[in-house]
């Protein structure tokens, strides 16, 4: 089974990749971007049986650091 | 004085705090890998090295945090065994939550590699004993993700407590109020983006690293 992590930052913490993005975005000319977050996308192949729990403990364990980023889990 | 360096695929300064522990404690230290689950019986002071120990991925020090000799550093940390993590080793200590916070990308986005002013912002630890109260000193620093970051309440803590060993003078990174190195609330664990292993001769351009592990040593004259 197939499972899509995608860590983000929290609100509120600084993103300078982001910005650095945006600011490239700009230089070709994409004027309508108010702002831009950039995060991680992890995807993992589970056994069918995996639970809930396993995934979150793998998510808050390793995948994303809690002190400043969020995940969130999706069953593909 | 039995001393300890914790070597991670990718580590890169481990032999520059080799001849630094070396040279301080007239003993060379035992270098332990990654992979051990145990270190040397009598280690009396650890060090975890710079460099970009498992090639950075998924985050600076993430990896090297749940190797099996981590374990082992944490549950000596918990005895009061001092750890001095530098660089990729204060990465590894913030994942492994020995140390609060976290360490960004720089917020200039640059690699930062140039000897920097910094101020002791608190003298009284076991680290930062020998040097005097808002002493300036200069060590080098290189680093890509030393940018410190931590909510307001935790930094309102650490520094209430404290625990800021050594803010930037000049804003290096972007860090949360220029701290540059955080000890525990124990006291007994370090960890700092400057490397004072790379500031102990004359030959390197300066020695206000020594005195750290003269210190953290206790061979003090």
């Amino acid at each position: 089974m197939k499972v899509n992590v995608y860590v983000t930052l929290k609100p509120g913490v600084l993103d300078p990749q982001g910005k650095a993005i945006h600011h490239a975005l700009e230089g070709l000319g994409f004027g309508g971007v108010a702002d831009v977050r950039a995060g991680r996308f992890i995807e993992l192949d589970v056994a069918d049986s995996t639970s809930d729990a396993d995934l979150d403990a793998m998510c808050a364990k390793l995948l994303a650091n809690t002190v400043i980023e969020n995940y969130r889990i999706e069953r593909a | 004085m039995k001393t300890a360096v914790i070597v991670f695929p990718g580590s890169n300064c481990d032999r520059d705090m080799a001849v630094a522990l070396e040279q301080v404690t007239g003993r060379a230290p035992a270098m332990v890998w990654h992979r051990e689950s145990e270190l040397p019986d009598g280690v009396d002071f650890i060090a975890l090295p710079g460099g970009f120990s498992y090639g950075d991925y998924l985050r600076s020090g993430a990896m090297a945090a749940r190797s099996p000799i981590l374990r082992a550093v944490s549950d000596a940390a918990g005895r009061g065994v001092p750890v001095l993590g530098v660089c990729n080793g204060f990465q590894v200590l913030t994942e492994a939550q020995l140390l609060p916070g976290a360490l960004m990308r720089n917020a200039g986005l640059n690699f930062v590699c140039r000897t920097v002013p910094l101020t002791v912002a608190n003298s009284q630890s076991m680290f930062t004993a020998a040097y005097g109260s808002d002493e300036a000193i200069n060590i080098p620093v290189a680093h890509h993700d030393g940018n410190y970051f931590a909510d307001a309440e935790t930094l309102d803590r650490i520094e209430g407590e404290g625990r800021v060993a050594f803010r930037y003078a000049d804003s290096v990174n972007g860090s949360a109020r220029d701290i540059a190195g955080v000890l525990n609330d124990a006291g007994n664990v370090l960890g700092m983006m400057p490397h004072p292993e790379r500031a102990i001769d004359r030959a390197h351009g300066g020695t206000d690293g020594l005195r750290l592990f003269e210190a953290a040593l206790g061979v003090l004259a």
